[in-house]
């Protein structure tokens, strides 16, 4: 039982490391990406490569001033940002990072919660990751705040349906909603993508605007709104909110391959007769890979398209995204009908 | 009238259905930028690598020094009045017996400043000069964290009286440069 506890807290700690660690490299990653898409280099002058810049910007954000509206709500001010950095660490609880460790005889598994309803419990941290910047911008007692965080929830609350929609159609095709048994089905190059590009399409949009990135980065709309729900923040508050949105890309990549690209899955790399361990490195690699390849895909679209219109973000979510979904899980029941009675 | 052959006809026509469902425009502009991901970078990396300079290139002032180490200006202050940008100040002194070995001409500048953030490197001064005193350099002018340090003297703008440390001056004083400056308007430079 202690070993056990004390397994579930390093691969605790070693998650929450590694989604930290990525989003601050993600940072880097963004700028060199969009430098590269400009026909520029990016930062290269902290360290080689530029690899010191994130501590640059880390310690620059510590050293910042600290500053608060005195007609801020103070408490819920602070709570903002902190209740957004820890829901975005939350999600990652019930990702199945690899197959199974083998330690002295036993076995442990690479998830840190085998929950039998992972996938709802991914949908309600993501929702409570509204409250986050809701009351953050609420707190800051400021216009452009206010806007920018009612923005920001009505954003997501509305893609939020389309996107827990697409995803009915995989628990259907599954028949349920544990993470572990969904990549378990996918054995394989057996991948979901395959059956259900459209849902896949759907939970891509809708990623991108859940996490609030471009082209749906409305709620932080520097053009009209300042900063968004952040622009009465400063210091490492800001730097959590900033922080919090790349740990959330890596978690939604994170999502999107497990439900979609077979999580850790790879067609013949199962069949190499690697002893157990070393597999189950080889596939968390693999994870990692496909995640990684998902930050790249929100970098490329962030730096390709421009913001979309208020108007159109809403009319694309509730009058394209959210039939299309129904219309998936109508032609998926279809599907899984016929395939059932013959 | 047509400026270019570029210009579109812009239309408040309907979108039709690809253009409605967004994704072939999408897919379109990715894979412009992802053209522009493998693209040669212009980046000059500035510190290690220089942009190639003109040879005839309009830098930091110099104030030269004739073949026996005294100073060619003689402080007419015809820079200052052909300086567009009104950036060279002088105040022009007589020489005293025993200085003919540090002065040319029988007037010299005791002070010759110029604002080096006025200055737009032109090089009217150059041209209007008559004792072929003051030419520009390659050299470029260095930062600075205050305004009144960009305000150089002679201590900066003479080049130093010892004949291997001259500056070099040799492309933008060519012969048909010299040929230039012998026109009659610029007599009084045999």
């Amino acid at each position: 039982m202690t070993t056990f506890i004390l397994y579930k807290t390093l691969l605790a700690s070693f998650i929450l490391i590694l989604s930290l660690l990525v989003a601050m490299y993600s940072t880097l990653i963004e700028r060199k990406v969009a430098g590269w898409f400009q026909d520029r280099l990016g930062p290269d002058r902290a360290g080689p490569w530029g690899l010191f810049q994130p501590l640059a910007d880390g310690i620059k954000l510590f050293f910042k001033e600290e500053f608060m509206p005195n007609t801020a709500d103070k408490f819920l001010y602070i709570l903002g940002p902190s209740l957004t950095m820890f829901i975005a660490c939350l999600t990652s609880a019930v990702i199945p990072w690899g197959p199974d460790l083998v330690i002295n005889g036993k076995t442990y598994s690479m998830q840190m919660a085998d929950i039998n309803i992972g996938i709802l419990y991914v949908f309600a941290i993501v929702s409570i990751g509204v409250y986050g910047i809701m009351i953050g911008g609420w707190a800051s007692n400021n216009k452009y705040s206010l806007l920018g965080a009612v923005r920001a929830s009505s954003q997501m609350i509305s893609y939020e349906l389309a996107m827990s929609l697409a995803i009915i159609s995989i628990v259907m095709m599954t028949g349920s909603l544990s993470m572990r048994e969904i990549v378990a089905q996918q054995q394989g190059f057996n991948w979901n993508i395959f059956y259900q590009p459209l849902a896949f399409l759907i939970f891509l949009i809708c990623a991108f605007a859940e996490t609030n990135r471009s082209p749906f980065d409305l709620p932080e709309c520097e053009t009209e709104l300042v900063g968004g729900y952040h622009t009465e923040y400063s210091s490492m508050k800001l730097g959590f909110y900033l922080f919090s949105e790349y740990i959330n890309m890596f978690i939604s990549g994170a999502v999107m391959a497990t439900l979609f690209f077979g999580g850790y899955h790879f067609p013949f790399i199962d069949k190499l007769n690697l002893s157990p361990n070393v597999f189950a490195a080889v596939s968390f690699m693999i994870l990692f890979l496909k995640i990684t390849f998902f930050g790249f895909i929100f970098m490329w679209v962030r730096w390709t398209l421009p913001r979309f219109r208020y108007d159109q973000l809403m009319r694309l979510g509730w009058k394209a995204l959210l039939p299309l979904a129904i219309l998936n899980i109508l032609i998926t029941g279809v599907v899984i009908l016929i395939n059932g009675s013959s | 009238m047509l400026l270019t052959n570029r210009s579109k006809v812009v239309s408040n026509k309907n979108l039709s259905l690809p253009e409605r469902i967004y994704l072939p425009a999408i897919f379109g502009g990715m894979w412009i930028t992802l053209g522009h991901l493998f693209r040669k970078k212009t980046t000059i990396r500035y510190p290690e690598v220089m942009r190639e300079f003109s040879e005839i290139y309009r830098g930091q002032h110099v104030l030269k020094r004739d073949n026996e180490g005294r100073e060619r200006c003689t402080a007419c202050g015809l820079c200052a009045i052909a300086c567009p940008a009104e950036a060279i100040t002088m105040i022009a002194a007589e020489r005293k017996k025993g200085e003919e070995k540090l002065f040319r001409e029988e007037k010299y500048a005791v002070v010759y400043e110029i604002n080096m953030l006025r200055c737009i490197f032109c090089g009217l001064c150059e041209e209007a000069c008559p004792k072929e005193a003051i030419f520009l350099t390659k050299r470029m002018v260095q930062p600075e964290f205050t305004r009144d340090k960009f305000t150089y003297g002679k201590d900066i703008l003479l080049e130093p009286p010892d004949r291997g440390q001259s500056v070099d001056i040799s492309r933008r004083q060519t012969a048909a440069v010299i040929e230039f400056k012998k026109d009659k308007k610029f007599k009084h430079n045999q």
